[in-house]
Parts: structure tokens; C-alpha cells; sequence
């Protein structure tokens, strides 16, 4: 079973040279820490910023320079800086490589539930459903199950939408998942330690299981 | 065309209760935080405030709600503000919660004079409800209306006399979308700076979409989430 930083080094090994790609809030964030040195990729965060480097050290904070999370950062040799509508103008149109974000709840057909639970206080999407609607490439990282233990892999998504028929692959604690395009979750890692079995129990929805599923490397 | 007023207090001097105001800024930063203040201090009532945020209890916006100021938020991320939650709770608040990108998008379609654009967020999710669909190329979209704003309050770092503006680093974010939007647009700057000293290839607003410019004294600017390095860790 991986920790947090373990889902997130997996994720790392998807992003690929060349890539501009946009991080949500949480795991997503932890992603860039195991990026491999060796390939060239752009950080872009939807507040207006391409090149996001690191926290700043002490000292340097610079209240005129935030992500989406409204925390401090640096900007990296070779940053640019835009407005709002140019930010989701080029997620709009599919220049942004991968995006990677949490979910509450993904269905078998790759719908995204991550924004509002009924009941709660609801702090709204953010760039969450601009990000989903534009985005051709989508993986979600997330715990397989909620912390009341039922699955958030699930045929039908129970809570409200963010969008539909958009997530291309789950990395959890326990596999990594791609949504076939006629539905169903494809099995196609084990986390180490982890049997086909617990990934079955652990899944409300249409697993897909074929032949021997190798365990991840990471 | 010198559009140079004395400060926050004449700039707003025109906004009467039950107006649309945009606010500029990502959460606090890029925050038009005197002419809030001045705002704040008013008594206007019954506004609408088209914002991302809304700020937190002891700044910007938050201001605003605290002094029960503030009718209905448009915005797509709130509830960093716990005066925000009850009386959103209670009833006595609005909230529409719509995409970010939507908001920005809105709000450019108002500055190019566009009454409405397209937009595939939302489309399959209760953002949709209501709303007319157009199929462009086999894919849904969602039509949104410019936004109509009695005015728009942009915070920059330098400006002219002739309302010309130049952003920086990320506090750029919503401001100049929101600066072309406003039938009336206010600006407030750190530097203010006569016609010719900023590079006419380097202005972010030109100074056409903006009425009234103030130079603010002693910025705040407040940061949300201060996230750093340990200074240990630094290479020298």
C-alpha cells in the first residue's frame, strides 16, 4: 500500500519531457517534488503563472507572487505571467499537456465528483470544472476509499459533479486504474503488498481485470 | 485626459447602494485593499460583488461582509472567512458559485464588447441547470453572459495619469480582465507616474478602460499562505 508521497512519486513517472502541466491542491502539489530531473516540464498554475518554482526561502516571501493555493512561491527562469482569462484560455484550449487533481468520487465512465458534499458548507469549484471540461489528459489521485471505508470508485458518482466522461487514469493507494472509453476501471497495477482481491473489494465499480497485473515499481 | 483623483474616498463617491462592483485580486493578493478600506468605512449597502474570493474575516472583502455591507457574492472559490459561512448559513447572504475560468471569461467578454461566450465548464453538472447548450464540432457548450458591472475596482503596481497600468508578477490575475469590464473603473497604484515615463510596449490596461486613478499609501499586502524554505537549506 503507498503513503501520499508514494501516489504521488507514481504520478511523477506519467509526466513526460516537454510537458506544461497543471497541479491541484494536496497530493497533486506533491507531484512536482519526484519530477526526474532529466526531463524538462513546465509548471503552470491557473492564478496567472507558467514556470512555478519552489517555496521561497525564508525571507523572500513576495506577497505579489502566489499559486492557485494562494501560497507563497518562486517563479523559475523562463516564467511568464498572464491574467485570469488568458490562464483558462490556454486550458480552454488544450495547450496545458496533463492536469492532475483529487477527487471526492470518480464513476466507471470517468466522471469527477470534487467539489461540494450536500449538508456542507460549500466553498465552491475554483478552476476545477474549467479544468476538467478542457483537459484531454486527466488523472486523478485520490484514496480508493472514503474515511467511512466505502469505495469512491463507483458506478454512478453520488455527490454533485465538477464533469463528465473526463478522467483518464486514478493512481490510489492501493493501484493504478484507466478508464476505458466504453467504461469500467482497467486494473493495471498493484500497489506493493496489495492483491488483485483487496483491489476488488475495495471497488464499487466495474473492475477490469485481465491476465497477471504487475505490481508498480517506483 | 489626466484621470487623477485624491484617493479612495472621491473614487467611490458615486457608488450608491444596490450596485455591481468587480473586485480584483486572487485572494488577497493583487487586492484592491484601500479602495476596500474606503469602502468599508462608507456605509454603501446592498452591493453585489463580483470577486473570486472573498477575502478573510479582517481583510478585503471580508471587510466588506462584516459591516453587512455586501447583498451577493459572485465568485468561484469562498469560505476562508468564517463571518462569510453564517451568513451565507442564515441566509442573509447570496452566493453564486460559478467556474473560474467562467468568472474571467465573463468578464473579458465585457471588455471586448462580446455579450456572451461559450464555454465547456460545467457542462453535465448543476452549473448547466438552466442554461442554453450549443453543440459546436460534436462537443457541448454552455452559454454565459457578459458580465454588466456598475463598476470595476483594480488594484496595479505602477500608472500613469492617464489611467495607462502595468501588473505585477502574480497580483496581475483578475485585475486586467476586470479593468476593460466596469462601465466605471477605478484604479489604485503603488507608483503614479506622469505620460511617458511607463514604456507604451510594456502597459498591461490601457488607459482608455479606466476612469479614476488614486496612489495608495502603505500597502498591506497580506499574504494568505506564507510557504517557505528553510533558509538552512540554501546554497550559497
Amino acid at each position: 500500500m503507498l503513503d501520499k508521497e508514494g501516489i504521488a512519486k507514481r504520478i511523477a513517472k506519467e509526466v513526460k519531457d516537454g510537458y506544461y502541466v497543471n497541479l491541484g491542491i494536496g497530493i497533486p502539489t506533491l507531484v512536482a517534488n519526484y519530477i526526474p530531473e532529466n526531463i524538462d516540464v513546465v509548471l503552470q498554475s491557473e492564478n496567472g503563472l507558467l514556470g512555478m518554482g519552489p517555496f521561497p526561502f525564508e525571507g523572500e516571501e513576495d506577497p505579489d507572487t502566489t499559486n492557485a493555493g494562494k501560497q507563497t512561491i518562486t517563479k523559475l527562469p523562463g516564467s511568464a505571467v498572464f491574467d485570469s482569462a488568458m490562464s483558462f484560455g490556454m486550458i480552454r484550449a488544450k495547450k496545458v499537456n496533463l492536469t492532475i487533481l483529487g477527487a471526492m468520487e470518480v464513476s466507471e465512465n470517468g466522471d469527477i465528483a470534487n467539489w461540494k458534499i450536500p449538508g456542507k458548507m460549500v466553498k465552491g469549484m475554483g478552476g476545477a470544472m474549467d479544468l476538467v471540461a478542457s483537459a484531454e489528459n486527466i488523472i486523478v489521485a485520490m484514496q480508493h476509499v472514503n474515511k467511512a471505508g466505502e469505495s469512491k470508485l463507483l458506478p454512478n458518482c453520488t455527490l454533485p459533479l465538477t464533469g463528465i466522461k473526463c478522467v483518464k487514469k486514478i493512481v490510489t493507494e492501493l493501484a493504478v486504474l484507466d478508464i476505458l472509453p466504453d467504461g469500467g476501471f482497467k486494473l493495471v497495477e498493484r500497489a506493493p503488498g496489495v492483491s488483485v482481491d483487496d483491489i476488488k473489494k475495495a471497488t464499487a465499480g466495474k473492475l477490469v481485470v485481465k491476465g497477471d497485473v504487475p505490481e508498480m515499481a517506483i | 485626459m489626466n484621470k487623477v483623483v485624491s484617493g479612495a474616498q472621491e473614487a467611490i463617491n458615486d457608488i450608491r447602494d444596490g450596485m455591481t462592483l468587480m473586485l480584483g485580486g486572487f485572494g488577497l493578493c493583487g487586492l484592491p485593499e484601500k479602495t476596500i478600506l474606503a469602502l468599508a468605512e462608507s456605509g454603501i449597502k446592498d452591493l453585489t460583488c463580483i470577486s473570486n474570493n472573498a477575502g478573510v474575516d479582517d481583510f478585503g472583502i471580508g471587510l466588506l461582509l462584516r459591516n453587512r455591507q455586501v447583498k451577493k457574492m459572485i465568485s468561484s472559490y469562498v469560505g476562508e472567512n468564517a463571518e462569510f459561512e453564517r451568513q451565507l448559513l442564515s441566509g442573509e447572504l447570496e452566493v453564486e458559485l460559478i467556474p473560474q475560468g467562467t468568472l474571467a471569461t465573463r468578464c473579458m467578454a465585457a471588455g471586448y464588447g462580446m455579450p456572451a461566450i461559450f464555454t465547456p465548464a460545467g457542462i453535465g453538472t448543476e452549473v448547466a441547470e438552466g442554461k442554453e447548450i450549443r453543440n459546436f464540432n460534436g462537443k457541448d457548450y454552455l452559454m454565459e453572459m457578459a458580465f454588466d458591472a456598475d463598476f470595476a475596482i483594480v488594484k496595479a503596481w505602477k500608472g500613469d495619469t492617464m489611467g495607462n497600468l502595468v501588473y505585477r508578477s502574480t497580483a496581475r490575475n483578475f485585475n486586467p480582465v476586470m479593468a476593460m469590464a466596469g462601465k466605471i473603473t477605478i484604479a489604485e497604484v503603488e507608483e503614479l507616474v506622469e505620460p511617458g515615463e511607463l514604456d507604451p510596449d510594456h502597459i498591461h490596461t490601457p488607459g482608455i478602460y479606466v476612469h479614476r486613478i488614486f496612489k495608495g499609501e502603505n500597502y498591506e499586502k497580506r499574504i494568505e499562505q506564507r510557504t517557505v524554505r528553510r533558509l538552512e537549506n540554501k546554497m550559497i
